[in-house]
Formats: structure tokens, C-alpha cells, sequence
């Protein structure tokens, strides 16, 4: 039970919580369409080809699938975003998993591809989508190597590809992968990065993929995770479906943990009950701080998510509960910090990470991201003043003006700014690496203090000439 | 109290304007147009938004967040970016609360950070966006201390164009630019984030023909063009509006001297015309009007050659020469050529002198490379039209070459799908990659191409759907102008409702042709003109502007012309091969040197900025004029250019509007009225056997040339690609010699030398020639009296 001996496989255990989406994790086999078959696999395919896509549609929009990639937008509702009578139409799923600290897409990919290519023929069924395109981080060479295997064996099988399953329904399943920029997780950045141009976000609205997407035609992007869910919900219906987790968060969701816990991994926990104590505290999740050290913060929805405080650890891991205490549930990662941790350089880490991710095309994010790095390098380095500090909310306030999301904190005696916050660059990126300098500095300022230059100050005291010549 | 009732009952009788839409600016109620951006509504109500990527002719990005501004749609005001989003109906917008502020504040900030803010010697300071509006919405002073980015400047990015990436701000201006506006993406972002940068592509130089715009676009100091590079400072350039006459496009420009030096051309935003752009050529065309070359005394020839004299003894010994000539061959046996290179003032007096004072009907202003006059009398089509029109026909030259900026509206009507272009052409043009269609045809067969596909049903469809505008113009020098004719006729039969644009391209030869440098009754045309010459039928061959022996497909016929004509009168800038031969050479005042008047192809009149003193002691064309027919016994009454302009709009046909106070008036120009020609006849086009000349030759001109303008512009002379002789891949093989050798081209009338190479545009069965390049001159091999060239390629 030390820090060093845990799997990083989903530390799940098996019992009363339900499994949507790791349920053939457990299978040293898991990834092979003989194994999917034998669990299940395609069935939720062949329940959704018996009826008809309507029925299918109002299926998950009565289950209210929420997208998993980050904003939490209900899939039902956004198949239903496309224009009528626009074609061809495109399904893009964003495997491009890639906010620091998220993992969970990775092992949907590598230990359950065909899961995911049965959602993704689901989907497609129920929102009249003539092709799929699934895009899969550069990085992540073994879920490329097994998805391609996986979506190899389903063609052969007649899963994929004309009339499955005997029915009039055809769809191809192109795969493609990163070229590694974070930017691209970005849905609109990623259709660009599919068509073969930079990797940057198109500016949104005027147009939105639902409306204008890949190659100017309605296309719909979804989460892997998002994906993963619909064999299952198939398979068992929407109102089992609804009956795990909470009204406004049904279903389970994956999350993944990382940082000061003795046990971090990806662990399916239930939407919108679970707390952020019971997963990192649980038995069943984390089994606690490394060290049985205190916690000294957490994130809890990914990177470029606002910081919590032991304070918030009773929250649900619920999307608007946790957007109201100041940050976001996000992609669904949470990373832990102890109090050994050195706040000002964990922010810079961050923020490095923004800073280099940037894609150039705005000027708060290009401009910004770095000089934020630059003078945070410098404060980490013992180089900072007070002025600094103020200049990092200042150089914040250009990227984000007005009122930035933070928790509440007791022992600061602050209250939380809800979360979203505004913004002057296109995308979330810029905003991003102001986060954690934002978070660390408004909950944490007396440790940048601590860092800050050291320099002792000869006092200026009016002295007159005649006083000097009459030393002299 | 009735007064007022009546006007309650006619209030509500006004038609509600669909296009308005009411939104209110800065407090004040205002009534945009509908689709116009908050940006554009903003300054039209006066509340200037400060941008950087934002430019009116080319797609919003909303990269640089410099026009962020409170926008209230109903849900509370927000920062959005102005030049994004259109206006709609209730809006509020605050372009200078405290949060607009602020933003603006915050991005000019952002934008100086790593920008080396070496105002003092850079080009752009004084006229430079970033610095006026660091000035006018920026926060004063910068709190950023780090280091800044440092790259190596400046770096040639082409033969004309420097880029300085340090001062760059990224804002996808000039990258938009070369792929949005003139299709050729040759510069491009490279890297990310905080080290994004323009580059080319490796060992791709930033070759196109408009780099200049991106100069001119270029919101910093970043780009600079070489011909202007720490030339002057903008608060010392004068400035005059300008129409260039490069070619006959007409594009607005504004021409900029200092200390009475020509230093730079910019263009001027003409919607009707060139929407801000410029070609190369015209952009950096200053530099021959400032060539030491230049001519700058009249010339007589003596024993010795050509000796300078007195404008007195000149016009005396000119005015001699016509009577004689007319003493001994009658007022017939005088001809003269030219007129298109200057003004519609110039060219209207020596019409009046030639046709009416000497009373010969030889005149013309083409030079055998242009269509018969009565193109001009067809329905007319302004560019406007053209690039509107639901179907483009295009039986014309290859336009990036030859009208660069008419092929930069026809590609934007072709690419925003306003239009669909059907070209009939004998090898691939700019234009091709944005044809609907494009029929290939071998040349002299073009009357039966266009007959074959008018016949087909989608093209009947096409063509049923909207306006039609036919492009003509000559696309081969090595074929009479009979093909394109017959093809012209053969499709205004076919569509009589269709507009023409005709595709002649020398500066004014649209204004000189209307105002009468034209062959009058039982006259000749040019070739006949040259034709006579050299049957010693001219007794004075007078040239206006022009060079025979340089510009005349029919090589040998110009030589043989000017040997032939007794007499030759030459009124040009340079010394040419043709005015070498004179026996008078008056020098001639250049662009920007003379004011007036010109016409391009639409017949848009606008006028000439006088804006330098003239080289030497060199007069207007027109001045000339008038001093023959003074010492010729008539004055034509003509003082100042003003009173030619009067006397063009009293006496022409389709100018009467054409006045000084119209042309004051009117932004862009004025539009002349299309007069009536002799209307074209049908030709007959007899091809010859074509035995073992197995190659049909195609000739045609590049941009840059050997032209006397161009070659005495040390910028772009560098440009122009030299002579060779291409064909197709799959044709190498009958020649039987390797690419880059040097091939036998040769024709009935003779044999040149030409190295050897393949241009997959160039279709199989013909071989093109670039005109007028160094290297043997193809025009050796051109037989005027000929349909069409063919040729045998052998290696030596």
C-alpha cells in the first residue's frame, strides 16, 4: 500500500458501482473483437439498427449523454444542431486527449477500441452521418496500433463498412492521427488539422461544425468517452441509464488522477454523486495523500482548470456545481498537490506548458502566454519583486478581463467567482496559462512572496551638504 | 396642425428599407447596412475601430483582437471582435467604454511587446498603423522588460520584397493576401505560439506578381519593398491620385515624389476597378520614369547620326519633312502609328493633326497585336459586369500576364463563386486553375472550338443561367487576329445579349482608338500601314509612342517598314530600335510627368497627376502636336491640356460627359459612352498545309519583358525570364533533344536559335514563345499575312 507499487491501470473495484464504459478492462484481452463479442460487443449496435434513428436519437437525448471532452454539452442535443438537408455530414471523433493531467480517452482506446467504434456507427446511425472520422493523438502510438486493429477486424466482420449487419445502413470509419499540438483538441483547430492545414481555431460563431465544419459541411464532434457510452446505453436504455448518478449528470463518468495520491489512475466513478473526497480518499479510488501528507490543492477538471482547496472537497463531481465554485469539471482529470508542493513552480509548469501550446494566432495568447512564463520563470527563480506579481494580473486582465474564477477559500476568507470567466483570444489556450498563475497567486500569494527578491534597501534620509562637507 | 397629420399619413406610407438595420453607436442611433460588420458600420457612423488584420477586400480573421468592443446583442454587453461579426438590428455597441478601452489598451500592449520599436529607422514610421494607433488607443508606455524576440533581418523573401520578422505582429495580412486575393500562397506561418513566423517555402522565393500589395497591406515595417527601401520619409512624400497606364486595366494609384523625385506608386482603392491593388509592374514601373536613358532633347538626324537640337529647329525640321512627304506622295503617303502609350489629350491631338490638318486616313493605334477597331463597338462590359456576370467567356490573352489586375477580379468572381469562367484558350492561362471550363484549341481552329462547345447542352445551360461577358482579346502574336475575330463573331452571334471586355492591352489604346487614332475612310490598319512602308509607299512614317521593331509580332515586316519609309518622325521617351531609325526624335514627357486624361478597357476616363517636372526638356505628345500643325499652317487652339480635355468632350463621340468638372466630381472616373465603329467583318481563316512544321507556335507575352519600360526599371528588369521555346512533356520525345539544349525553331520565313524546354501548360502539337524576351526574337518566324505560324523544332 506504498506510493510506489500501484498499477496504472483503473483502480477501480468491482462490486456495486456500475460500469458503462470499463467493463471489459478487466479482460488481459480486452482489445479483441473476440472478446468484445463474448461481452456484449455489438449488441448495442444491432439494438440500435432494430429500431429506427429517430427512436435511437430520443434514446440518447432522453439519457442526456453529456459530451465528455470538456464542455459538458448534451450529445442528443447537439446531433440535432445540423441543418436539415445539408450533405454529406460528418461525424469527427476528437481522440486528440491531450490536457495535462487527462488520460482516460487513452485507455478507452487501447483497452476497448471496438467499444468505441460500435459508439461511433451508433452515432452516425442516430444523427444521419454519412462518414466518421476518428482522430487520435500523434502520441499515442499503442491506441493507434489497436483501434487500427480493432476497426480492421470490425470491417472484416461486416461491423464496418456497406449494409451492416444486413441492414441498409454504410458507413466507413477513416482514421487519422495528430501531429501533436494541444491546440488541436480545440474542435475547430482539430477540423482544420484534418483538412491539412495549421492546427489554429476557426473563429466561432459566426459558424459552428454543427453548422459548418469539416470540408464546409455540418459536422458533429464528439469525446471518445462520449462515444464509449452509447454500446452500453444501447444495450440497457435510457432509463438505466439515468438512474446512475445524479438528474443533471447521469451515467458514470471516467476521471482521471494524478499527482500526490497513493493510487492515482483512471477510475469510473458515478457522475454527480461521487465527491472529490471520496475519490481521492476513498478505498475503492485513490486510498489518499502519498504519505498521508495534507492536501494543499487540487484540480479538478484538467489543466487549464481554476484550483480547488481542501474547502471544495465535498463537491459532487457534478459540471454546474463545480462551475459554480469557481472552476470546471472539464476533460476529467484531477490533479493532486500536497502541501510539499511548491506552488509558484507547479503554476509554471503549467502555464510553460500553455505558453509553448499556443498556436500564434491571437495576440493576448501569443503575447501574453509567454510574458506570463517569462515573468513567472523569473519569480520562481528568486528573481521577482512585488510589481511582478501585480503584473501577472495584470498581463491576466488583458487575456481575461473582468472577474476570474477562483474557489473560496475559509482560511483566506474569500468567497468563489463562478466560473466562466471572459475572454480576448479566440479559444481557451491563452486563458488556460493564465489559470494556474491566477489560482496559485490569488490562494497561495504568500509563497510567491516568499520567493520574491531579497534585497535590502539603504533608507533615503534627507541629508543636507552642509552636513556632508562638515563630515568631510 | 393639417401639416402635421398629412405628414403622420405619409410616414407611415414609407417603405420600410429591408437592407437598414438600426443599431446604436457610441449613444448615437445609427442606420447600418445589413451584412456590413460592426467594424465597417462603426466607422461609417464615424466611431473609428482600431485593427491591424482587419482589411476591407480581404476575409475577416480576427487574429489580432485590436477591434474588440463592447457589443450589446440583448444579453448584456460583451467583448467581441468587431470585424467578425455583422451588424444586427438593435445592437448596441460602445467603442469606447472603459472595458473596449481597456481590451485595446491591453492588445497594443501585447503587440509592442516583442516589437523593436525601431521607429526611427524604419520605412513605415510616420505612416505606419501600429505607431498611429499605439498613439491613439494605446496605453503610452509598456511595463514589458523580458528580452525580445530577435531574428535576423531584413531577409529577401524575393527579387523585390524584404521581410523583417522582427517588427512582424502576425496579422495574416499579407499571407492572406498571396493566397486570398492573388492565388499564389507563397508565403505562409511557420513555427507556433510565441515563434511564429512568415517564411517561404524553401528555396521558393515570394515570386507573384502583386507582392507588392502585401507591402503596401503590411501594418508594420515588416515588408518592404526594395525600389522605395530608406528612400524618403512619408511625412516628405507629396502625393497626386493617379490612374496607371501600364496597362490598360486603369488601376488607381497614388503617385508619391519628394524633392520632385518619383519614389513610390501606391494603389488607390477604385471600386469599380482595382480595389487597391497593384501589379508589380505598375508598382515599381517609376523607376524607368526616372532612368538616366531617358530622352531629354530633341533629336535631328545629321551625317553623324543623331545630334541634339532645339525644339524650334526640330518641329521646324518635322513640320518639313510632312510637307515634303505630302508634296511627294500626297497626304496618303503619310502614316501614323501609335498613341496608346499616352493620354486620350495626347492621342485626340495627333488625331486632329493626322487626320484633319495632314488629311491622311493611315492611322492606328494598334501595332498588328490588337483585334479590329469594332470590338469597341460591341455592347461593352465594364469590369464590374464582368466579374459579376453569371458566365465569363474568356477568348482572350493569358490576363495574369498581360492585365494582371483584371485577372485579380476575375479570379475573385471565379473563387467566391459569382461566377462561372468557360476559356477558350490555345495554352493554360492564370486563369485556367479557375475555370468552370476550359476548351483548348489549336490555334487558328478557335471559331470551330467555340462552335463545338456552344453545342453542348451543359454549356447551353450554363450560359442560359445570367449575364454573359466575353473577354476578347489576342491570345496567340503568332496568328492574324482572323481566328480570334471569327470566334469573337461566332459567339456574339450565338449570344447577342452577352457584354464584351476587350482585352487590348497597351495603357490607353481604348482612350486612343475612341478620340481617333483610328484609320479613317479607305485608310489603313497597322499592318497594312507597315505593309506599305515597306513597299516604299510612306513618305513619312510618323511613330507616337511607339516601337515597330520591338513590339510588332511580324518581326521582319517592321524592319522592313522603317527601312522602307522615307521619312520617320519618332516622339518617344527612349532611344528604340525604331526611333534610332528617325530621322526627328522629340522627346516625349512620361507618366506622372504630363497631366490629362485616359481610358481603360471599359471606357472609364480618369485623370493623370502631373506630379514631377519633366525630363529634360521633353514635351506632352500633345504639345508636339499642336506645334506642327501651327507651323503646318492650323491651330488646332489647343493651350493647356485642359483645353484638349474641352475639346475631346465637344468633339467625340461618347465623351460628352467626359468634362474637367465631371472628372473633378466623380471618384472613379467617368464612364465614356461606347461610340460606333466599323463593325467587324468575318474573316476568312485559311490554314496551310502543314506539312513537316510540325509544331504550331503560340506566342505571348510574360509581365515582364524586354519592353523599353521594363528594361529601364532595374527592379523588375531582373524579372522578365528570358527566351525559350517550350512544349508539352510528352512532346520531348519528338524532338529528340534534351531539356535546356539549344533546338533549330523554324518557320517558311526563317530559322532561330532557342534553348529547348517543357511547360505542361502548353498543349500537345504546339510550342510556345515567350515574346519579346532575350535571346533570338521570335518574331523572325511570324509571317503577318499568315493565319497562323507553324513550326519545326530540330535539335542543331
Amino acid at each position: 500500500m506504498t506510493g510506489t507499487t500501484y498499477s496504472h491501470a483503473p483502480g477501480f473495484v468491482a462490486g456495486d458501482r456500475p460500469q458503462i464504459v470499463t467493463s471489459r478492462f478487466e479482460y488481459e484481452d480486452s482489445y479483441t473483437l473476440e472478446r468484445a463479442l463474448a461481452t456484449d460487443g455489438y449488441a448495442g449496435l444491432r439494438a440500435a439498427l432494430s429500431r429506427s434513428a429517430t427512436e435511437v436519437h430520443d434514446e440518447v437525448k432522453a439519457a442526456t449523454v453529456l459530451g465528455r471532452g470538456g464542455a459538458g454539452f448534451p450529445a442528443g442535443t447537439k446531433w440535432g444542431l445540423t441543418p436539415a438537408g445539408v450533405w454529406p455530414r460528418y461525424l469527427v471523433v476528437n481522440g486528440d486527449e491531450s490536457e495535462p493531467g487527462t488520460y482516460k480517452d487513452r485507455l478507452l482506446m487501447e483497452r476497448d477500441p471496438h467499444q468505441l467504434i460500435e459508439g461511433c456507427l451508433i452515432a452516425c446511425y442516430a444523427a444521419g452521418l454519412s462518414q466518421c472520422f476518428l482522430y487520435i493523438r500523434g502520441e499515442m502510438a499503442l491506441a493507434q496500433e489497436r483501434v487500427a486493429a480493432a476497426l480492421n477486424e470490425a470491417y472484416a466482420a461486416g461491423y464496418v463498412g456497406r449494409n451492416i449487419l444486413g441492414s441498409d445502413f454504410s458507413l466507413d470509419i477513416v482514421l487519422h492521427w495528430g501531429a501533436g499540438a494541444y491546440v488541436v483538441g480545440e474542435e475547430t483547430a482539430l477540423i482544420e488539422s484534418l483538412e491539412g492545414n495549421r492546427g489554429m481555431p476557426r473563429l466561432k460563431p459566426p459558424f459552428f461544425p454543427a453548422a459548418i465544419g469539416l470540408y464546409g459541411k455540418p459536422t458533429i464532434v464528439n469525446n471518445v468517452e462520449t462515444m464509449a457510452n452509447l454500446p452500453w446505453l444501447m444495450r440497457n436504455g435510457s432509463a438505466a441509464y439515468t438512474a446512475i448518478g445524479s438528474a443533471t449528470s447521469p451515467g458514470t463518468r471516467m476521471v482521471a488522477v494524478s499527482g500526490h495520491v497513493k493510487r492515482p489512475g483512471v477510475y469510473e466513478i458515478i457522475n454527480g454523486t461521487t465527491t472529490f473526497r471520496d475519490l481521492l480518499y476513498g478505498a475503492e479510488f485513490c486510498g489518499g495523500i502519498r504519505d498521508n501528507n495534507e492536501l494543499k490543492a487540487f484540480v479538478p477538471g484538467g489543466g487549464s482548470a481554476p484550483w480547488f482547496l481542501p474547502d471544495q472537497l465535498d463537491l459532487p463531481f457534478e459540471g454546474r456545481l463545480i462551475g459554480a465554485a469557481g472552476s470546471m469539471a472539464g476533460s476529467g482529470a484531477v490533479m493532486v498537490m500536497d502541501d510539499t508542493t511548491d506552488i509558484p513552480n507547479a503554476a509554471l509548469t503549467l502555464t510553460r506548458f500553455y505558453a509553448h501550446e499556443s498556436c500564434g494566432k491571437c495576440t493576448p495568447c501569443r503575447e501574453g502566454g509567454t510574458w506570463l512564463m517569462r515573468i513567472l520563470d523569473r519569480v520562481v527563480a528568486g528573481q521577482g519583486t512585488q510589481r511582478d506579481l501585480d503584473q501577472l494580473l495584470e498581463v491576466g486582465g488583458t487575456i481575461c478581463p473582468g472577474d476570474f474564477p477562483h474557489a473560496s477559500s475559509e482560511r483566506l476568507g474569500l468567497a468563489a467567482v463562478p466560473f466562466p470567466y471572459k475572454m480576448t483570444t479566440i479559444c481557451f489556450v491563452g486563458p488556460s496559462a493564465y489559470t494556474p498563475v491566477h489560482s496559485a497567486l490569488t490562494l497561495f500569494r504568500d509563497e510567491f512572496e516568499a520567493k520574491l527578491v531579497k534585497r535590502t534597501f539603504i533608507p533615503v534620509t534627507a541629508v543636507s551638504v552642509s552636513e556632508t562637507e562638515a563630515a568631510l | 396642425m393639417t401639416t402635421t397629420e398629412s405628414n403622420d399619413v405619409e410616414a407611415a406610407e414609407v417603405v420600410v428599407d429591408p437592407n437598414a438595420v438600426s443599431v446604436t453607436i457610441n449613444g448615437k442611433q445609427f442606420t447600418a447596412r445589413k451584412g456590413d460588420l460592426i467594424i465597417k458600420a462603426a466607422e461609417n457612423a464615424g466611431a473609428y475601430i482600431p485593427h491591424f488584420c482587419y482589411h476591407d477586400r480581404m476575409s475577416s480573421v480576427g487574429m489580432c483582437r485590436m477591434c474588440l468592443v463592447e457589443v450589446d446583442t440583448g444579453r448584456g454587453p460583451q467583448l467581441m471582435p468587431s470585424c467578425m461579426f455583422p451588424v444586427t438590428p438593435g445592437m448596441v455597441v460602445e467603442t469606447e467604454s472603459p472595458a473596449s478601452k481597456a481590451a485595446q489598451e491591453g492588445i497594443i500592449e501585447l503587440l509592442l511587446a516583442n516589437h523593436p520599436l525601431d521607429c526611427p529607422v524604419c520605412d513605415k514610421g510616420g505612416e505606419c498603423p501600429l505607431q498611429d494607433q499605439s498613439f491613439s488607443h494605446g496605453p503610452g508606455e509598456s511595463r514589458y522588460i523580458e528580452e525580445k524576440r530577435h531574428y535576423e533581418k531584413p531577409i529577401a523573401i524575393s527579387e523585390l520584397v524584404l521581410l523583417d520578422r522582427e517588427r512582424c505582429i502576425l496579422c495574416d495580412r499579407c499571407t492572406r493576401f498571396a493566397d486570398e486575393v492573388a492565388g499564389d500562397a507563397l508565403i505562409q506561418f511557420t513555427s507556433r505560439g510565441n515563434t511564429t513566423e512568415v517564411t517561404t517555402f524553401p528555396d521558393e522565393p515570394f515570386s507573384s506578381y502583386f507582392s507588392g500589395n502585401t507591402v503596401q497591406i503590411c501594418p508594420v515595417g515588416a515588408l518592404t519593398a526594395k525600389p522605395y527601401r530608406f528612400k524618403a520619409r512619408p511625412w516628405d512624400l507629396e502625393e497626386a491620385e493617379s490612374t496607371c497606364t501600364t496597362c490598360s486595366v486603369g488601376c488607381r494609384t497614388a503617385v508619391q515624389s519628394s524633392r520632385d523625385e518619383l519614389l513610390r506608386y501606391q494603389g488607390v482603392d477604385s471600386d469599380p476597378v482595382n480595389w487597391g491593388w497593384l501589379c508589380d509592374k505598375g508598382r515599381f514601373s517609376f523607376e524607368g520614369v526616372k532612368s538616366d536613358d531617358r530622352l531629354t532633347t530633341p533629336l535631328v538626324r545629321t551625317a553623324n547620326g543623331h545630334e541634339a537640337t532645339s525644339w524650334n529647329s526640330a518641329n521646324a525640321a518635322a513640320a518639313r519633312m510632312i510637307t515634303d512627304a505630302i508634296a511627294a506622295g500626297g497626304a496618303s503617303s503619310v502614316a501614323v502609328l501609335g498613341g496608346a502609350r499616352g493620354s486620350n489629350e495626347d492621342a485626340f491631338a495627333w488625331a486632329r493633326l493626322a487626320h484633319e490638318i495632314i488629311g491622311t486616313p493611315n492611322v492606328s493605334a494598334q501595332l498588328g497585336d490588337g483585334l479590329p477597331v469594332g470590338v469597341l463597338g460591341m455592347n461593352r462590359a465594364t469590369i464590374d459586369q464582368a466579374s459579376s456576370a453569371a458566365t465569363i467567356i474568356l477568348l482572350a490573352p493569358d490576363l495574369k500576364e498581360e492585365l494582371p489586375v483584371l485577372y485579380l477580379r476575375l479570379r475573385d468572381a471565379a473563387v467566391k463563386n459569382r461566377s462561372r469562367i468557360i476559356e477558350f484558350a490555345p495554352k493554360a492561362t492564370g486563369l485556367t486553375r479557375y475555370a468552370w471550363r476550359t476548351v483548348f484549341y489549336e490555334p487558328g481552329t478557335q471559331a470551330d472550338a467555340v462552335s463545338a462547345t456552344l453545342a453542348r447542352p451543359e454549356i447551353a445551360a450554363q450560359l442560359a443561367k445570367g449575364e454573359v461577358v466575353i473577354v476578347a482579346g489576342r491570345a496567340n502574336l503568332a496568328e492574324s487576329s482572323a481566328g480570334t475575330t471569327a470566334a469573337l463573331l461566332a459567339l456574339s452571334t450565338a449570344l447577342p445579349e452577352a457584354k464584351v471586355l476587350p482585352a487590348l492591352r497597351r495603357g490607353n489604346v481604348v482612350g486612343a482608338i475612341s478620340v481617333g487614332m483610328r484609320r479613317g475612310k479607305g485608310g489603313l490598319d497597322s499592318t497594312g500601314i507597315l505593309n506599305a512602308a515597306a513597299a516604299g509607299k510612306i513618305e513619312c512614317l510618323i511613330l507616337v509612342g511607339t516601337d515597330p521593331i520591338a513590339d510588332v509580332p511580324d518581326a521582319d515586316l517592321a524592319r522592313r517598314a522603317l527601312a522602307g519609309a522615307r521619312r520617320i518622325i519618332a516622339v518617344d521617351t527612349f532611344i528604340t530600335d525604331s526611333s534610332r531609325l528617325a530621322d526627328v526624335v522629340f522627346p516625349a514627357a512620361a507618366y506622372a510627368e504630363k497631366a490629362g486624361t485616359t481610358t481603360n478597357i471599359e471606357g472609364r476616363v480618369t485623370t493623370l497627376a502631373h506630379k514631377v517636372t519633366v525630363t529634360g526638356t521633353s514635351r506632352p505628345d500633345w504639345m508636339v502636336a499642336a506645334e506642327l500643325a501651327q507651323l503646318l499652317g492650323t491651330d488646332l487652339g489647343f493651350g493647356s491640356v485642359d483645353d484638349v480635355t474641352a475639346a475631346i468632350a465637344a468633339a467625340v463621340d461618347g465623351f460628352e460627359e467626359v468634362t474637367a468638372e465631371a472628372l473633378e466630381a466623380a471618384a472613379n472616373g467617368v464612364l465614356a459612352g461606347v461610340a460606333s465603329f466599323d463593325p467587324i467583318t468575318t474573316p476568312t481563316v485559311v490554314l496551310g498545309d502543314r506539312n513537316s512544321y510540325n509544331f504550331r507556335l503560340v506566342v505571348s507575352r510574360k509581365l515582364y519583358d524586354q519592353a523599353v519600360g521594363t528594361a529601364h526599371s532595374p527592379s523588375l528588369a531582373k524579372l522578365a525570364p528570358g527566351g525559350a521555346v517550350f512544349v508539352h512533356p510528352l512532346d520531348i520525345a519528338r524532338i529528340g533533344s534534351a531539356i535546356g539544349a539549344d533546338v533549330k525553331v523554324s518557320a517558311p520565313k526563317a530559322t532561330i536559335v532557342l534553348s529547348l524546354a517543357i511547360d505542361d501548360s502548353v498543349q500537345r502539337g504546339t510550342a510556345w514563345v515567350p515574346f519579346n524576351q532575350t535571346g533570338a526574337k521570335i518574331g523572325e518566324l511570324i509571317d503577318a499575312a499568315a493565319a497562323v505560324t507553324d513550326v519545326r523544332i530540330e535539335s542543331l
